[in-house]
C-alpha cells in the first residue's frame, strides 16, 4: 500500500506503554477446534481444480511424504474456528491482537495488505494444531489513501499435537481513521 | 511398482524461465467454493448484496486462502508433487470477481542450493485480470537436486524455509 505525506491536523495518539510491552510476547495460545480432516484437502483441491496426486493418490503419497499431507496453504484453515457452536453466542475471531490494536489504538477502520507465510512439517490428517499470536511491529504514524493511521505485523506460529513446526503465518494490517474521523 | 508422475528436479530451472501461463474463468461458484473450503464465512465472499452493499465492490470477490490456494495450483502444475513449498509471500491489489477471466503468470528469479544441499527455486507470479494486476505473488519452492531426491524428506534442521 502506498504512503502518502502526512497531514496536518489529523490525531492518532501514542502507541500505549501497555501495547508496547505486547511485543515479542505471546499475547494469545488457542487449540484448533477440529482435528485436521483429509475430506478438506480434496474440497479445497476441487475449488481450485489442483489434480496434484500427492493429494489424490494414495501411492504418490505414501512415496513422497509417509502418507497423506494437507496441501500447505491450507494452513490457516486449521486454526479458524466454528461459524457456530452450540452454547456460543458468537464465534472467536482469528487473529485477534489485530482487534486488540484497533481497539487499544483507538483505529476504528483496519485491512490486512501483505500475507506472508513459511511452511515446515506437513500437516496431516488427524493432527491438532495450536497456534500462537505474537505482535512483532507497530509503526509510526503513516497515511495512505485509505486515511492516517499505523501498520502493524502479527505472527501466527503453528506447531502440531507433537510440538513440531508446522508454519508461521505473518499478517501485515493497517489500522486507520478516515479523514471523517481523524 | 512406485507411481508414474512428472517431477521437475532444479538442473531443469534456471533464472529467467517463464512458468506456462494459466487462464481461468472466474464464476459465482469458485468463489463460494474457495471460501468454503478455506472456512471463511464472512459474507462479502457468499452473498452479493452484502457485497455490494456494506463493502461497496461490484459482487462477491474471492478470499485470501482462496487465491493462496489458487497459486499453489500454479506452481504445483509446474514442479509436479516432489516441489515443496517453503515460503509464500503475495499482496493483493484488486479484488477477484465472477465473470472475471484471470490468467497466472511467473518466471524464475533464482536458483540457488542451501548450506544443508537443499535446491531452491525463487519464483514471482502474477495474478491478472486483462491487463490489471490483481496480485502479485512470490513463492520459495524447494525441487529436488536430482532424480530420487525428495524435498519432502527433509525435517527439522535440514529443512530452512
Amino acid at each position: 500500500m502506498s504512503e502518502l505525506p502526512n497531514e496536518v491536523g489529523e490525531e492518532i495518539g501514542e502507541i500505549p506503554e501497555e501495547v508496547k510491552g505486547w511485543l515479542d510476547q505471546v499475547r494469545y495460545e488457542s487449540e484448533g477446534e477440529f482435528e485436521v480432516e483429509r475430506g478438506y484437502f480434496h474440497t479445497t483441491c476441487a475449488a481450485a481444480e489442483n489434480g496434484n496426486p500427492l493429494f489424490w493418490d494414495d501411492k504418490v503419497a505414501e512415496e513422497l511424504t509417509n502418507g497423506p499431507i494437507a496441501p500447505p496453504t491450507m494452513l490457516s484453515v486449521w486454526f479458524r474456528p466454528h461459524y457456530w457452536e452450540p452454547g456460543r453466542s458468537e464465534a472467536p475471531l482469528p487473529w485477534k491482537i489485530h482487534f486488540d490494536l484497533k481497539r487499544d489504538l483507538d483505529l476504528p477502520e483496519a485491512v490486512a495488505t501483505d500475507s506472508e507465510v513459511a511452511y515446515g512439517e506437513p500437516v496431516r490428517p488427524g493432527d491438532v494444531i495450536r497456534t500462537r499470536e505474537i505482535l512483532r511491529s507497530v509503526s509510526e504514524v503513516k497515511t495512505t489513501k485509505l486515511g492516517k493511521g499505523r501498520f502493524w505485523v502479527i505472527d501466527a506460529e503453528c506447531v502440531n499435537q507433537r510440538g513440531e513446526w508446522v508454519g508461521t503465518e505473518t499478517m501485515t494490517g493497517f489500522g486507520y481513521k478516515t479523514r471523517k474521523e481523524s | 511398482m512406485s507411481p508414474s508422475y512428472e517431477r521437475l528436479t532444479i538442473d531443469q530451472v534456471k533464472e529467467g524461465d517463464e512458468l506456462p501461463p494459466l487462464s481461468v474463468d472466474v464464476t459465482a461458484t469458485t468463489i463460494v467454493l474457495g471460501a468454503l473450503a478455506s472456512r471463511d464465512w464472512r459474507p462479502m465472499h457468499h452473498d452479493k448484496d452484502f457485497a455490494i452493499n456494506r463493502n461497496g465492490t461490484q459482487d462477491i470477490f474471492m478470499n485470501t486462502p482462496n487465491q493462496a490456494s489458487w497459486f499453489e495450483r500454479y506452481l504445483s502444475d509446474w514442479a509436479g508433487p516432489t516441489g515443496r513449498l517453503g515460503r509464500i509471500k503475495f499482496r493483493m491489489h484488486n479484488s477477484v470477481f465472477p465473470g472475471d477471466t484471470i490468467t497466472f503468470k511467473g518466471v524464475v528469479d533464482k536458483v540457488e542450493t542451501d548450506v544443508v544441499g537443499c535446491s531452491w527455486a525463487s519464483v514471482s507470479l502474477v495474478l491478472k485480470t486483462g491487463d490489471q494486476v490483481d496480485t502479485t505473488f512470490s513463492a520459495r519452492i524447494a525441487l529436488p537436486s536430482k532424480a530420487g531426491d525428495n524435498p519432502w524428506a527433509r525435517r527439522g534442521d535440514d529443512w530452512k524455509p
